[in-house]
């Protein structure tokens, strides 16, 4: 499926959509935009809620001009307050409402983890399946451009953690628009995760609404020496280690990991079962991250698959740099993943 | 430029039935006889569910309990004022508002005896599960309020939470957004004067309660709490208002705790007997009696058949509670989503759940 596919940059795809016309090109912010107005036009219960997103901006463009269309009560640019706004779409969705809840860093999420884990992850289940929560709570993460300490971090484990919720983090522009779409007809929140550095990232997406489904991970390059586990942004530099790879005679597996809550681990016992080696490449830190559930899962579901002990690509363990000295310093890439890949290898 | 003063905050203080029974010749027949005469049959009864529940807390057949004794004219009065399409958002301490809206009493002991499916509110009540956490359901009557606003329905919602919760983040962020978006909500304070062992003193520097509505832009009233027609006509009116785009009012409802904070507290430890017994002069049944008998509604045979009534139907809820098969294991992975994840499918697998 043309869709499938990932590019890793505007010249690839260019390249890519001249050779067949017939499919449109958006970028993955573009897709956010469209899947989230197709929302708000088709179904009255759906609104969007948060701090700024009727600003020119508009979230990085994936809410730009949306109040103009649907009016301020339906997209609604909230007072200052993380925690009040979660518990007012947690309301909302309760009372029967599909509210998009955005903040527009996930650094600012923490100061809503008590409406997001004591309440909208626990409802349905400490009311005995009475009440749902259909929320989703977009958030983004981020790499650079001095960002710093609080406002460029890479919080999913801190979900992922939770009964209740699940955990997505679209990579391509066609899962962006098919996953929110999803998410929202979910039944459960839904904290859907993006990267800033994926907002202009194209790929063909139709026009249509549709949906991806939550919970399936997606092969995106197939091979036989290693599986590479990559999330979100990672996924490119996964892509990207793999052809350096390639060139040494190693062919990578690259498995674009889309939700992290539920995770897909059968799709990564396959892989794994095929490859013997397994790579994970996230955007956040080490210890109890999403990397460690996987490894733990494959050790025990698939351990005799496993040729060599599987290696992780994270964050060093200390906050986000602001000094582009330090920023060059602390994000791994393609180079760090491949040399993962070549140890994981050597080991047997 | 001199100092002048550019905002001016007033609050007001209703009430119309004192604690001689003496009701305000203007005010009184906003409530009629009849309701009042319904009030304080369901203050009586919310008194005996609150007293059965306190007795079976002390022979352990049902876990920590919340008393609402000197409060049932806060929450009979406020609970009644709303019709059935609104929504409410309870706290912890409101069995009086629950009682009196009708959720079956059976399903309230087997809450507090610990059983999830006591907060599966039946069909056609329109109550939000009670909220344990101090405060942070008041964004989500909010959101609820927004709901309604966004269907276009004329509907409101009430949430209830006491004098500690006014101190919290959620209350304040909530009263802002309400304020700033003129959603058709009612915020219930009981205030009852004691958050556990904090006292009111302590909770704010400010005079009242009701006045922080002030500083979101909407109008704030105290209530005597202890007068059941004060409490019904602030929250009728404010009714009124929210479902005629007037947007939210605050209602603090002047009351007080007479019990333990719940059953595990020895409130003795921080109040003094007097301040109690002051309060105790002024609980709200004693005042309805004598303004009733006043206006020719009350006899002491008409209050002990409204009592055996009341005990009656208790006691025939107890036994059904108790006769309530307990939860299936497989409850505890079945509804923590929409539907199974495969780690729950394995995990129900391995224990044998739900087979």
């Amino acid at each position: 499926m043309p869709w499938t596919k990932v590019y890793s940059n505007k010249a690839e795809f260019e390249s890519a959509l001249s050779d067949n016309r017939e499919l449109r090109g958006l970028a993955y912010k573009d897709a956010l935009l469209e899947a989230t107005s197709q929302l708000l036009e088709a179904d009255e219960t759906v609104f969007v809620i948060g701090e700024g997103i009727d600003d020119s901006g508009g979230v990085f463009g994936s809410t730009k001009g949306l109040h103009l269309k649907f009016g301020r009560e339906r997209v609604m640019d909230s007072p200052l307050a993380e925690n009040g706004i979660t518990g007012i779409a947690i309301g909302a969705a309760v009372a029967g409402m599909r509210p998009i809840l955005v903040h527009m860093r996930v650094d600012f999420i923490p100061l809503s983890l008590d409406q997001i884990i004591n309440h909208a992850a626990k409802w349905r289940y400490m009311f005995g399946g009475k009440v749902s929560v259909p929320i989703v709570i977009r958030s983004m993460i981020g790499r650079g451009w001095g960002s710093a300490a609080q406002h460029s971090q890479s919080l999913q484990s801190l979900f992922t953690n939770i009964p209740g919720l699940k955990v997505v983090m679209p990579a391509t522009p066609y899962d962006a628009k098919g996953l929110l779409r999803a998410s929202v007809y979910d039944g459960n929140p839904v904290v859907f995760i993006e990267h800033r550095w994926l907002y202009e990232h194209m790929g063909h997406v139709p026009s249509e609404p549709y949906t991806v489904p939550l919970g399936k991970a997606i092969i995106r390059r197939t091979g036989s020496d290693a599986t590479i586990v990559a999330v979100s942004y990672m996924v490119y530099e996964a892509m990207s280690a793999a052809d350096i790879l390639k060139n040494e005679g190693i062919e990578c597996e690259v498995i674009d990991l889309r939700t992290l809550k539920p995770l897909d681990a059968p799709l990564i016992l396959e892989s794994v079962s095929k490859t013997g080696r397994l790579v994970i490449a996230d955007t956040g830190w080490k210890e109890t991250g999403i990397g460690a559930e996987i490894i733990a899962r494959v050790v025990e579901d698939g351990f005799g698959a496993l040729k060599s002990a599987p290696e992780r690509v994270n964050l060093p363990e200390a906050p986000t740099p602001a000094s582009p000295a330090l920023e060059k310093a602390y994000y791994p890439g393609k180079f760090e993943i491949a040399a993962a890949v070549r140890r994981a290898v050597n080991k047997g | 430029m001199p100092l002048e003063i550019i905002e001016k905050i007033e609050v007001k203080r209703l009430q119309i039935i004192n604690e001689r029974g003496e009701a305000d010749p203007e005010l009184i027949p906003s409530v009629s006889d009849e309701e009042i005469t319904r009030c304080f049959e369901a203050m009586i009864l919310a008194r005996v569910f609150n007293q059965r529940a306190l007795s079976l807390q002390r022979e352990g057949r049902i876990g920590t309990y919340a008393s609402i004794l000197g409060q049932e004219a806060s929450q009979v009065g406020s609970a009644r004022a709303f019709s059935d399409d609104d929504w409410l958002f309870p706290s912890f301490r409101e069995s009086g508002v629950l009682v009196a809206k009708g959720y079956p009493m059976w399903m309230l002991y087997r809450y507090w005896a610990g059983d999830e499916r006591g907060m599966k509110c039946p069909e056609g009540l329109n109550i939000f599960p009670m909220s344990v956490p101090v405060g942070t359901h008041v964004p989500h009557a909010m959101g609820a309020a927004w709901a309604m606003k966004l269907k276009g329905h004329r509907k409101a919602a009430g949430v209830y939470f006491g004098d500690g919760g006014s101190s919290k983040g959620d209350f304040h962020e909530g009263l802002n957004f309400a304020g700033v978006f003129k959603a058709p909500v009612v915020f219930l304070c009981q205030n009852n004067q004691w958050a556990i062992s904090v006292p009111r003193s302590s909770q704010t520097a400010a005079k009242t309660i009701a006045q922080k509505a002030s500083a979101h832009g909407f109008e704030g009233i105290q209530v005597d709490g202890n007068d059941v027609a004060a409490v019904y006509k602030a929250t009728k009116d404010a009714l009124e208002k929210a479902k005629n785009n007037g947007g939210p009012t605050l209602i603090e409802c002047f009351t007080y705790r007479l019990d333990d904070h719940t059953t595990s507290d020895d409130a003795s430890r921080y109040r003094s007997k007097e301040e109690v017994e002051a309060w105790r002069a002024k609980e709200p049944l004693l005042r309805l009696r004598l303004y009733l008998e006043k206006i020719g509604k009350w006899t002491k045979g008409y209050e002990e058949s409204v009592t055996k009534k009341a005990e009656e139907s208790v006691d025939a809820e107890i036994k059904k509670a108790e006769a309530f098969p307990p939860p299936d294991p497989a409850d505890l992975i079945r509804y923590t989503y929409a539907e199974l994840t495969l780690r729950q499918k394995k995990e129900m697998k391995e224990s044998g759940w739900g087979s």
